[in-house]
């Protein structure tokens, strides 16, 4: 015993970090599964249709179903394939996308129960220039997409990869442009101290996030994002009607299912950005002194048990009686746990964080059930002709509203 | 051995394995994808040095951005794979006693143990890794006019690209 606590003490760093590693993979994993449930029922519900409902109450055992079903299926590799990379391409996609998480800080550096050991819990690598290493990963996550296009040695894989490798470069420079904004505001490249500078209210009550200032800017970002996730309006890299399904076309079983993966770890890394950059990160939109907000995430799982235990009663039968009803208890155990004042006070940072992400993420999948597709004319056009010259004004501006002072001040 | 010494070899290993292979390699995807594998690995040997902006600006401009270019460009031109030709007269002639002579030359540093003379006075203060901001502040301050003259150098070099590929009407 005293030595496993030498050791925890000499090795805390790498000891934590493990912890925190596996901890968050799992909740990442669950999350891209569940978020494939949450993106079929929103959809379903702007068609006006049920979205999966067999497996398990409301669809609930739908993703572990879709797992089984990925790992059982044949993982048939196409002849005349350049098998090193054909290999090769879904992992780098699927490392590369679930790396870019590390950075993210889910919570805040100081306070009660953030630190295990000495460690803060709440991120990975808290990098001193933590955009900046973001941007090179998930500037690579390219070669994912432009490998398996053209190891596949199949025309639509082709197409798709060459399409999609244009796509990421073009809309890479107006990602990165349209962020420098925030950074001259923020005066610093690291992710906390990005959101430390956004703390504050403006009349008291509206928080002094970076979107207020920087709003073309943050029309920029979440445009450019959406095209650097190949995401409906421009999901040309894979659009169904006239590529099959583009750059991963040849792939079939698991790893399909990791460039699936990739794609959705990419929408939560870029939603994650957004919040941080724009909207405060892990930083309550309420004044401190508004106590109530403590007992928010409590009161709200407590009443969406509440709404599952009606809805358990009334509307369901059999089988799945029995599992919504565990899920309800789950609920209303969860939000009384939360409503223990220091475990409310514990998890408020990484509870707005993740309901900030999660509107983000919602907002895709709104966007993928309102919008058509763009043409790859338009969509070169938009980005090179739009969008690139309207970020790089507002950099223009930003930087000049923020020297004026300065040069008034000197003279 | 140290964890950051173990590091340094493995990256070693991997930087020069890569670079065999930019050359051997007969697809020129392939030879495209070792000298990714290249860049990536001086990537982490510049934070393995405490340099973490160069290593950040190393993966984004040259992995992400310039062979990105590469591999579309193969991609596009569908380039097939190479033919072996037999060892050029001037690649034997000068090309390997040159590259002997360089070889010799830095096992001669090593011996001698220049290496901390070379690299100037630094050796015995105490490591400091300089910051962004110290790096911004050099840039733009002290070395503002080459910065903004290599700026203008490329800018010149862009339009003179584009000129020569632009068609004749």
């Amino acid at each position: 015993m005293e030595f496993a606590q030498e050791f925890i003490n000499q090795h805390a760093i790498l000891v934590v970090s493990l912890i925190k590693i596996a901890v968050l993979l799992f909740i990442v994993m669950t999350a891209l599964a569940y978020l494939t449930w949450f993106e079929r029922k929103v959809i379903a519900r702007i068609q006006s249709r049920w979205g999966p409902y067999y497996v398990g109450a409301h669809g609930l055992l739908q993703p572990l179903a879709d797992g089984l079903k990925f790992l059982f299926k044949e993982d048939f590799t196409p002849p005349m394939v350049d098998r090193l990379l054909y290999i090769l391409a879904p992992f780098l996609a699927l490392s590369l996308a679930l790396t870019a998480i590390a950075l993210i800080p889910f919570g805040p550096p100081t306070g009660p129960y953030s630190h295990l050991f000495g460690q803060p819990i709440f991120i990975i690598a808290n990098s001193s220039i933590g955009l900046l290493v973001l941007f090179a990963i998930t500037s690579l996550g390219v070669y994912g997409v432009a490998l398996a296009g053209w190891s596949s040695n199949s025309k639509y894989a082709l197409m798709g990869g060459l399409r999609s490798s244009a796509q990421m470069i073009s809309y890479e420079v107006s990602l990165t442009i349209s962020v420098v904004g925030v950074l001259l505001l923020a005066g610093t490249l690291n992710f906390n101290g990005i959101i430390e500078s956004q703390a504050g209210y403006y009349l008291h009550f509206i928080p002094r996030w970076h979107v207020i200032p920087q709003v073309v800017g943050f029309m920029c970002y979440l445009t450019a994002a959406v095209a650097e996730t190949n995401r409906i309006p421009f999901d040309l890299p894979e659009a169904e009607t006239e590529l099959v399904s583009g750059f991963h076309t040849e792939y079939s079983s698991f790893k399909f299912a990791m460039f699936f993966m990739a794609e959705y770890a990419n929408m939560i890394t870029v939603s994650s950005l957004a919040t941080i950059l724009f909207f405060g990160g892990w930083l309550s939109p309420f004044p401190d002194t508004w106590t109530w907000q403590n007992y928010l995430p409590g009161v709200g799982l407590v009443l969406l048990g509440v709404y599952l235990a009606f809805d358990t009663v009334a509307n369901m039968h059999g089988i799945a009686r029995l599992q919504l009803a565990v899920v309800t208890m789950l609920c209303l155990v969860g939000g009384a746990a939360c409503l223990i004042p220091p475990v409310a006070a514990a998890i408020q940072g990484p509870f707005w964080f993740t309901t900030k992400v999660l509107l983000f993420l919602f907002f895709y999948v709104w966007m993928r059930g309102t919008l058509p597709r763009f043409r790859y004319d338009q969509l070169m056009a938009f980005g090179w002709k739009l969008l690139l010259p309207v970020s790089l004004a507002n950099l223009v501006i930003t930087a000049f509203v923020i020297i004026l002072p300065l040069l008034m001040g000197h003279q | 051995m140290s964890l950051p010494l173990i590091l340094f070899f493995v990256l070693a290993v991997m930087a020069v394995a890569g670079a065999v292979v930019l050359i051997l390699a007969r697809e020129p995807i392939h030879s495209a994808l070792a000298l990714v594998m290249v860049m990536v690995s001086l990537a982490i040997l510049y934070l393995l040095l405490g340099a973490e902006f160069i290593a950040a600006v190393q993966i984004i401009v040259y992995a992400g951005a310039v062979m990105v270019l590469f591999v579309f460009v193969i991609m596009l031109l569908n380039a097939g794979t190479e033919d072996r030709t037999h060892i050029s007269k001037i690649a034997t002639w000068v090309g390997l006693p040159l590259g002997f002579f360089l070889l010799l030359e830095v096992a001669h540093i090593f011996w001698h143990g220049r290496m901390s003379a070379a690299m100037g006075s630094g050796a015995g203060a105490p490591f400091e890794p300089a910051s962004t901001h110290d790096l911004s502040m050099a840039l733009f301050q002290q070395y503002l006019f080459p910065f903004e003259a290599t700026s203008i150098l490329i800018l010149i070099a862009l339009l003179g690209a584009l000129v020569l590929a632009k068609k004749d009407e």
